[in-house]
């Protein structure tokens, strides 16, 4: 979708931000937001782009550098912890050859942490981008990512 | 009416487990039996134990189906719904039982979850055929805003989102305050690790935290409401955009609902992951479109919160049990619980413990009756030892507290919080220091970086437990830590950092041995810090296969094959622990202290 017409979905008020900011990250097939998306947001909302940064750099879902078209989330909290979240996430920087922050050359991966996803009766638990999936071992994961490389 | 209904939980738990292809599978099975007339298939909202799905419910009988495959499916339409025989191997506990008599069950009382599991939570009119939206018409058509207020005074309902404040009388505080327009807000940016019961009522029953807000609205005096949701919770925010839809296509919410002068519209708003959104003030500055950093308080929000008008704010379960209060009076809901804390909660069960998932009890209920009677217990062969609750605010309360009754003033009395309602089970193969650094590290990342106490006190803190569980610790450090603690509790600007030091002082509190241990005898009890552990291998189980020495990254394993015992020089080991993964008689252990 062209940015104007996302800009236009929503009124010209400074609280959108968050939400208008959601909608051209997810516009981006690279996942991130750019320095033009800040600068049309700045201007559109009537904002000084310093405000714009401001809030962007505060939230972690939000990220100023180009991102794989997958984003891998790991959940990071307690209960996955003691479930063995963490052989997990190293099974998955193993399988992807990248550390939680980075992106696969191919530009297809993206490795997260996040905080709680609240589905800990499966535990451990990963997302990938929308879709929750539960009950991983490292075998698990491997096959989520080998399957989501083999569909494209 | 149709003959049978196969309810089917499809929260998110239960949907990473594969529920929708359940779903599939059941909804073909029942067409090509040309059952469709006579069978429905409902999804629903969590149903409780999320550790079991994807579940079935089949009504009328009241059979529940667990962990069940859509390789099971054909079997269970033939079998159960052509013939009338429950496919034994796949019940919960055979032969079909009461819920009432399943344990798990039998020790909740539902109140705010009573829809979630048995409604679909995307159809309005289901809701409504279970009386939704009942409640708000008494109050619009029956009661002054003011009766509204006294009732839920009287009914003694206070804030499920943590500190407890009492529900009616910030309702009286926004209402009475000046300024207009006032605001609603639902705080549905739960973020503590480990608690879910939000999430679970957005996607199970979202009309009822709808109903919960509008009728708040009507007793404060407001048109227009906020829900601020993580973003890190699709689905619910999804079912609650069909929810506000469907409300306003019915005329729920909108202007000049069941034909009042009373207009009412909300919004949702999606937060972006900082988990300290969830403090009240932090979560205004968001709504707002800013950086979510909380401010000092006063003024309260009651008087000065969103766009700075008075504002009311309250959590998701919070609102949920609204409806129940109006509907069946104040004197029915304060006859539930204790003196001081009236109801139920919603507690999320997770951990060391059978049972996990979402549970809800009468206030007042024990520990030990809330993890061994509805959870279970610990798995077999281990030991029970803690149990954290409240999450990074809360504390860890040892065995011999179990019988302390669940209740805002007992929790706190020994060090832990109510909370939003996480409790997570630790045996003994938890090492508490571990844990408290794990909860410390969470809440020093989550800072906002405002205030200096938070900031720098917590970064000081965990310096100082990393430096216990490295065995670099002095006794001296215990000092620290406490006082540390104290100041960082008294001094913090918001809710974040005054609470963060509980998991570390609660575990100074009951755990001090263990603590000891690691300093002095350079030892983890539960042989969890790697500094603190040697591995051996038993002689009398090692079969001289050779695996272990194969897998040491450091060469630290010295044997001949087909010749025990294999032997570990502890001075190359690492303590990674790869030897004893790749053992396969279970000759490598894991030991508390140092060796060699």
């Amino acid at each position: 979708m062209e940015k104007k017409a996302i800009l236009e979905k929503f009124p010209r008020s400074p609280d959108v931000l968050l939400a208008l900011l959601h909608a051209l990250q997810r516009a981006n097939p690279q996942n991130y937001l750019t320095h033009e998306d800040l600068e049309l947001a700045a201007q559109y909302l009537g904002l000084p782009l310093s405000r714009v940064r401001d809030a962007v750099t505060f939230y972690t879902m939000f990220s100023l550098k180009p991102r794989g078209k997958h984003i891998i989330r790991v959940c990071a909290s307690p209960n996955c912890h003691l479930a063995g979240a963490w052989s997990v996430l190293e099974e998955l920087k193993g399988e992807l050859g990248i550390d939680v922050g980075e992106t696969t050359p191919d530009g297809l991966f993206t490795l997260e942490c996040t905080s709680c996803l609240g589905v800990c009766g499966v535990a451990p638990v990963m997302m990938v981008d929308e879709e929750v999936v539960g009950n991983l071992t490292p075998l698990r994961a491997r096959e989520v990512i080998r399957r989501i490389r083999e569909g494209g | 009416m149709k003959r049978i209904s196969v309810l089917l939980c499809s929260g998110s738990a239960c949907q990473s487990s594969g529920a929708l292809a359940v779903k599939q599978a059941l909804v073909q099975a029942i067409a090509q039996h040309d059952l469709g007339e006579e069978i429905q298939v409902v999804e629903t909202g969590c149903m409780g134990p999320c550790e079991l799905g994807p579940i079935l419910l089949v009504y009328p009988d009241g059979t529940y189906y667990i962990r069940v495959k859509p390789a099971d499916v054909e079997e269970i339409v033939v079998e159960h719904f052509l013939k009338g025989r429950p496919v034994r191997r796949l019940l919960w506990s055979a032969p079909a039982p009461e819920p009432r008599t399943i344990p798990f069950f039998a020790r909740q009382k539902k109140i705010v979850l009573e829809n979630c599991g048995q409604i679909d939570p995307e159809k309005v009119e289901e809701y409504i055929a279970v009386g939704g939206y009942e409640a708000l018409a008494k109050v619009l058509t029956q009661m002054t805003p003011e009766e509204v207020i006294a009732e839920i005074t009287r009914s003694g309902l206070r804030g499920r989102g943590g500190a407890g404040f009492p529900t009616g009388k910030k309702w009286e505080a926004v209402r009475t305050a000046k300024g207009n327009p006032k605001y609603v807000i639902c705080n549905a940016d739960e973020g503590d690790p480990g608690a879910f019961m939000d999430r679970a009522i957005l996607e199970g029953d979202p009309h009822s935290v709808l109903e919960g807000m509008a009728i708040a609205a009507y007793a404060v005096g407001a048109e227009k409401g906020y829900i601020y949701v993580r973003a890190e919770y699709p689905l619910a925010v999804k079912r609650l955009e069909v929810a506000i839809a469907q409300a306003r296509k019915l005329g729920l919410l909108g202007p000049r609902i069941f034909e009042t002068p009373f207009s009412f519209d909300i919004e949702l708003r999606i937060g972006a992951g900082a988990f300290v959104c969830g403090e009240e003030t932090a979560l205004i500055a968001s709504i707002e479109g800013k950086r979510g950093e909380p401010r000092p308080r006063p003024p309260y929000p009651a008087t000065s919160g969103l766009f700075g008008k008075p504002t009311l704010i309250n959590n998701v379960e919070t609102f949920a049990n609204v409806r129940h209060i109006i509907l069946r009076g104040a004197d029915w809901f304060s006859q539930i619980g204790t003196n001081t804390s009236k109801g139920t909660k919603v507690f999320a069960l997770a951990g060391q413990v059978k049972n996990t998932g979402l549970v809800e009890v009468p206030m007042g209920i024990t520990l030990r009756e809330l993890i061994f009677d509805v959870g279970g217990g610990v798995p077999e062969g281990r030991e029970f030892k803690a149990v954290q609750i409240g999450g990074p605010s809360g504390g860890c309360l040892p065995a011999s507290l179990l019988d302390v009754p669940i209740d805002y003033e007992s929790l706190k009395q020994y060090g832990a919080i109510m909370g939003s309602g996480g409790v997570i089970v630790l045996d003994n193969t938890s090492c508490m220091v571990n844990v408290a650094k794990f909860f410390l590290e969470f809440t020093a990342d989550e800072s906002c970086g405002k205030c200096v106490p938070c900031r720098v006190g917590l970064r000081m803190m965990l310096a100082i437990l990393e430096k216990i569980t490295r065995g670099e610790g002095g006794e001296d450090d215990l000092v620290r830590l406490e006082e540390l603690g104290r100041i960082i509790q008294s001094t913090a600007l918001c809710g974040l950092g005054q609470t963060a030091p509980n998991p570390v002082l609660s575990t100074l509190r009951y755990f001090h041995e263990e603590y000891l241990a690691h300093i002095r005898d350079k030892a983890c009890p539960a042989a969890v810090c790697p500094n603190l552990i040697y591995y051996e291998i038993l002689a009398d189980l090692c079969r001289a296969c050779d695996l272990c020495r194969r897998a040491c990254p450091t060469g630290a394993i010295q044997g001949k094959p087909r010749n025990p015992p294999y032997h570990i020089m502890q001075e190359r080991c690492i303590r990674c622990g790869a030897c004893a993964e790749a053992c396969p008689f279970g000759a490598v252990v894991k030991r508390p202290g140092r060796k060699g």
